[in-house]
């Protein structure tokens, strides 16, 4: 018996118009779409409904100890990696394989620079202080967020390794069923992009 | 969309071109931040500048802009019109029951004030 073979990877499916595993991640990112929706729901009807006085009010940007200095490099280091992302993707649809490994491997590079800075200059230096989710409401939202969103880049990081290293051989045996799978990782990618595009003003400007 | 050499060494310029517009936009947020708005103005800026920089993510990284299947379009629209429902929905039920929470409503949630550390925000501009 011959191995399974995933119909419509490379063509358009008849119906869809679009090969399988793009409307599988659309699919999949519209979920995510709820998933983050409800937990900045929440931070919404939280800060909104805080009351205007006595112990619960919400905190000041002093007492929220968050450096928009620190945010903003981390917004310009993932706005480089979705360029750099995307770029992986255009080399390959121009058969530039080399090139576009080079682009992938400064995308996980770039991704490790989120986190090391995350954890070391943010994380750290709060549990060092004895800041945690529980210590009030503005910390058990930003905790929340902030670390989901940490894990999407978490699980970015191992799709996009996996695509550098094992994952590679697929290029040789079949480049444009490759493409479309860095393609879709390139999908999931700008959407955890643009969570902190929203993450940054939300918890570091407002 | 289209994938011909060509095409896509086209869109190789309009990718580093929308680097350069989310990066300027970043630097925007930033400082709009630091103008004293009236009311929920710094909210409605910092909102819209995002708004701007998420829909050149979609459009231009994302692919929608060259994007024409209604089979991921419709789910889309059908997610968008939820989120705005997520993000309306508790604004209009806090605003209006705020001042009309029951006595200790607020009291089981921690609220002790966060211990002072060297990462903090003495140079936020706020």
């Amino acid at each position: 018996m011959s191995a399974s073979v995933l119909p419509y990877t490379v063509k358009p499916h008849p119906v869809t118009g679009v090969y399988s595993g793009k409307l599988g991640t659309w699919l999949f990112l519209a979920s995510e779409v709820m998933l983050f929706g409800a937990f900045f729901s929440t931070y919404v009807l939280l800060r909104v409904g805080a009351p205007t006085e006595g112990a619960a009010v919400w905190p000041t940007h002093e007492q929220t100890h968050l450096s928009w200095k620190i945010g903003g490099f981390n917004t310009l280091v993932l706005i480089i990696s979705s360029v750099t992302m995307v770029l992986a993707w255009a080399q390959l649809k121009m058969n530039n394989f080399s090139k576009a490994r080079l682009y992938l491997i400064v995308t996980f590079v770039l991704a490790g620079l989120f986190l090391v800075v995350k954890l070391t200059m943010e994380y750290y230096p709060k549990f060092e202080a004895g800041i945690r989710p529980s210590t009030n409401i503005f910390f058990a939202a930003y905790f929340v967020l902030t670390g989901l969103h940490a894990l999407h880049i978490v699980g970015g990081m191992v799709v996009i390794g996996y695509f550098i290293g094992p994952g590679a051989s697929l290029w040789k045996k079949d480049p444009e069923y490759f493409t479309n799978r860095i393609e879709c990782t390139g999908l999931y990618w700008h959407f955890v992009d643009l969570v902190w595009i929203f993450l940054f003003p939300v918890l570091y400007l407002l | 969309m289209a994938d011909s050499h060509a095409d896509i060494s086209k869109h190789v310029k309009l990718y580093i071109g929308v680097f350069a517009a989310l990066a300027g936009l970043t630097i925007v947020t930033v400082l709009a931040s630091q103008v004293d708005f009236s009311g929920p103005g710094h909210v409605v800026v910092a909102l819209l500048i995002a708004g701007i920089k998420a829909t050149l993510v979609a459009a231009v990284f994302m692919h929608l802009k060259w994007e024409r299947s209604g089979w991921i379009w419709w789910p889309l629209v059908l997610c968008a019109f939820f989120f705005v429902v997520l993000m309306t929905l508790p604004t209009l039920v806090a605003t209006e029951s705020r001042d009309r929470a029951p006595a200790g409503t607020w009291d089981t949630i921690p609220v002790r004030e966060a211990p002072a550390h060297s990462g903090g925000n003495a140079e936020s501009g706020h």
